[in-house]
């Protein structure tokens, strides 16, 4: 991995260190148009270095984008940005595992979010999901044998772990990912509560999940936002925004961020954490344009505290 | 003493001392228990084992042909492995029958330090398909899978063909809806762990309080649900609560119900299950002697060609809810 940041000291982010933005893949499930649309926009206008395709969610929605997906990727490579291939979080029927193989042997960099795609892999290099369980050096470590070059940090990870990871990691020639924007994953289920909430089940689900291009809300009884349901993975229903971790997660030796695809502009919003990284400007202030641009979504940083995932502290 | 495994091999959960005797007495053909920390699923006040505990409860359990499994099932934080590797040690020393493990780095420490410690792969490590099994078994050598909650029993009968390990499945009590070992509902609600510190929903963070004439559950603050008069007030596990979803209230995620397969016992022997796997180290001594018992003597009759007893699948009332489920056993689930 080229562009990873030497250890220089406790001194402020520097350009020439500059830290890279990835794009995850895109959690909900789009109309083809404006998926299409989205990552043709995010390839001409976006300063995101490397964009995670494919999907990872639900295997019945994965053959809709199937046919745009190399011309996408081309775009992408072609505006310079990398392009890593992102394997289903549940894997289950014989289909899933062959859409999985057939992946790993056409794509150079592939990101597994079941234990299925490491076994079918067969040495190449990978990219660990934030779905795949690594708390700890010891399953990292393994895992680095078996050829992973990069682990995206699992939602529940506090700072505190994410600085023992990236020690244990720097010894292993592995780079650390860290979520920065966006709803964090809470669970995968066989069940579609999307479905579910229409009365279906996810064997005859209609797609409804495409009514909510956000995810659909979840609230208490008392009328508290909660969740959000997209098919059949629950999210938080604030959104993650670590604008004031950026510094000290780079200063652990974090070498790339994830902003995971929201409904909004996502374009806006690399920019806001592209200046925070080049320490353009304060993260406060960046801080307030982004919830300029996202007024009535709530953000959350508990996990990265050690606290509650749905609280939030300045 | 009971019979060895005819039919299907009961497991049976131990969450104290007490617990294990009544299990072992009941006719368990196993028992698993775990250590009183975070090194497992179940870490509640009150429960679990010291190690003369086990080294106590393994004698007892052996003397009466019944086997031990040790439950080291969660995923330690980093920079604290110790914990979890001490955890296994003292489990191959006291000479378990076996480790039910899932982290991939207490594994490889497993695999490496105590060659001959059985390992079997705990539900919380979520492998549900062949390859993600087989990633275990080839690198692990595990020698028994613990299903995940997630597969009907066609899929149940097609997985084991092809994996080359026992499968055990869940038979009876709570059932999560979400995949085991990847839910983060309840520390984003309460901050501690399922994963990492074992504990889902932990009582200490559970309130109920009136309102009117409903009773109203909260986790750590956050309303899960609402009874009225004639409701009973299920426990406020995040993935059971009533929320509300385009307007309307319901069940989104599961109803309150518990797991009995009980009259899908010789199904699931068709589809070459090994064991069957009674959930509740959090119960009490009179209940794991109910549960066990009744499914005992109904493996027996199963065993001897008999059509079991009617009466003997009636467990309804003891079931969180009061009510029963096939879960995903049952195509539809989903």
């Amino acid at each position: 991995m080229k562009g990873k940041a030497g250890k220089r000291g406790a001194k402020p982010p520097q350009r020439r260190e500059k830290s890279r933005l990835t794009l995850g893949p895109l959690l909900f499930h789009w109309p083809v148009e404006k998926r299409r649309d989205f990552y043709f926009r995010i390839a001409d206008e976006a300063d995101i270095d490397e964009v995670y395709l494919g999907e990872v969610v639900c295997s019945k929605r994965e053959p809709f984008f199937e046919p745009y997906l190399s011309k996408t990727a081309d775009r992408l490579r072609a505006a310079g940005k990398k392009v890593v291939y992102s394997t289903f979080a549940l894997v289950t029927t014989p289909r899933e595992i062959e859409i999985v193989r057939a992946k790993n042997a056409r794509e150079a960099l592939i990101e597994v979010n079941d234990m299925a795609a490491v076994q079918v892999l067969d040495g190449k290099p990978f990219v660990i999901g934030p779905l795949i369980n690594v708390f700890n050096e010891g399953a990292l470590d393994f895992l680095a044998r078996k050829g992973a070059v990069r682990l995206v940090a699992l939602p529940e990870l506090s700072a505190a772990s994410i600085g023992i990871l990236a020690k244990a990691a720097k010894a292993r020639g592995v780079e650390i990912e860290v979520p920065v924007f966006g709803r964090q994953t809470l669970s995968v289920s066989m069940r579609c509560y999307h479905a579910r909430s229409l009365g279906l089940h996810k064997d005859n689900c209609r797609f409804v999940c495409e009514r909510d291009p956000d995810g659909l809300p979840v609230g208490t009884l008392d009328g508290q936002d909660l969740l959000t349901v997209n098919g059949v993975q629950t999210m938080s229903h604030g959104y993650l925004a670590l604008l004031n971790d950026l510094a000290a997660l780079r200063k652990m030796g974090v070498g790339a961020f994830r902003l995971s695809p929201q409904d909004t502009d996502m374009v806006r919003v690399a920019e806001i954490y592209r200046a925070a990284l080049d320490g353009k400007d304060d993260p406060g202030a960046l801080l307030d344009e982004l919830r300029e641009q996202l007024p009535s979504t709530p953000f959350i940083n508990g996990y990265m505290r050690g606290g509650r995932g749905l609280d939030w502290t300045e | 003493m009971s019979a060895p495994p005819a039919y299907l091999e009961l497991v049976c959960p131990a969450g104290t001392p007490t617990a294990l005797r009544a299990a072992v007495d009941a006719g368990a053909d196993t028992v698993y228990c775990g250590f009183r920390n975070e090194t497992n699923a179940r870490n509640y006040p009150g429960l679990n084992f010291d190690a003369d505990e086990l080294e106590d409860g393994i004698a007892y359990a052996h003397a009466h042909g019944c086997k031990v499994l040790v439950a080291v099932n969660t995923f330690p934080r980093a920079g604290n492995l110790k914990l979890w590797h001490e955890a296994v040690d003292i489990a191959a020393d006291l000479g378990a029958d076996a480790a039910i493990l899932a982290d991939i780095g207490v594994l490889d420490y497993a695999t490496r330090k105590h060659p001959g410690l059985r390992r079997h792969l705990s539900v919380q490590a979520a492998a549900s398909n062949p390859a993600s099994i087989a990633f275990y078994r080839d690198n692990f050598g595990i020698k028994r899978l613990v299903l995940p909650r997630i597969l009907d029993v066609g899929e149940i009968a097609a997985l084991i063909r092809q994996i080359g390990v026992e499968a055990e499945v869940f038979a009876f009590g709570n059932l999560g809806t979400m995949v085991e070992g990847r839910c983060y509902l309840s520390s984003y609600i309460t901050g501690l762990s399922p994963s990492c510190d074992g504990t889902c929903a932990p009582a200490s963070h559970v309130a109920y309080r009136e309102e009117g004439d409903r009773l109203v559950s909260c986790l750590d603050g956050v309303t899960i649900n609402s009874f009225g008069k004639h409701e009973a007030a299920a426990y406020p596990t995040p993935c059971k609560g009533r929320y509300v979803a385009r307007g309307e209230t319901s069940y989104l995620f599961e109803e309150p119900f518990g797991l009995n397969v009980m009259a899908i016992l010789p199904q699931l022997k068709a589809a070459g299950v090994t064991a069957l796997k009674i959930e509740g180290r959090q119960r009490s001594r009179a209940y794991v002697a109910e549960v066990v018992g009744k499914f005992r003597r109904t493996l027996d009759a199963l065993a001897r060609g008999e059509q079991p007893l009617e009466a003997e699948s009636g467990l309804s009332a003891i079931m969180e809810g009061g009510r029963e489920t096939f879960g995903a056993y049952k195509k539809g689930w989903r």
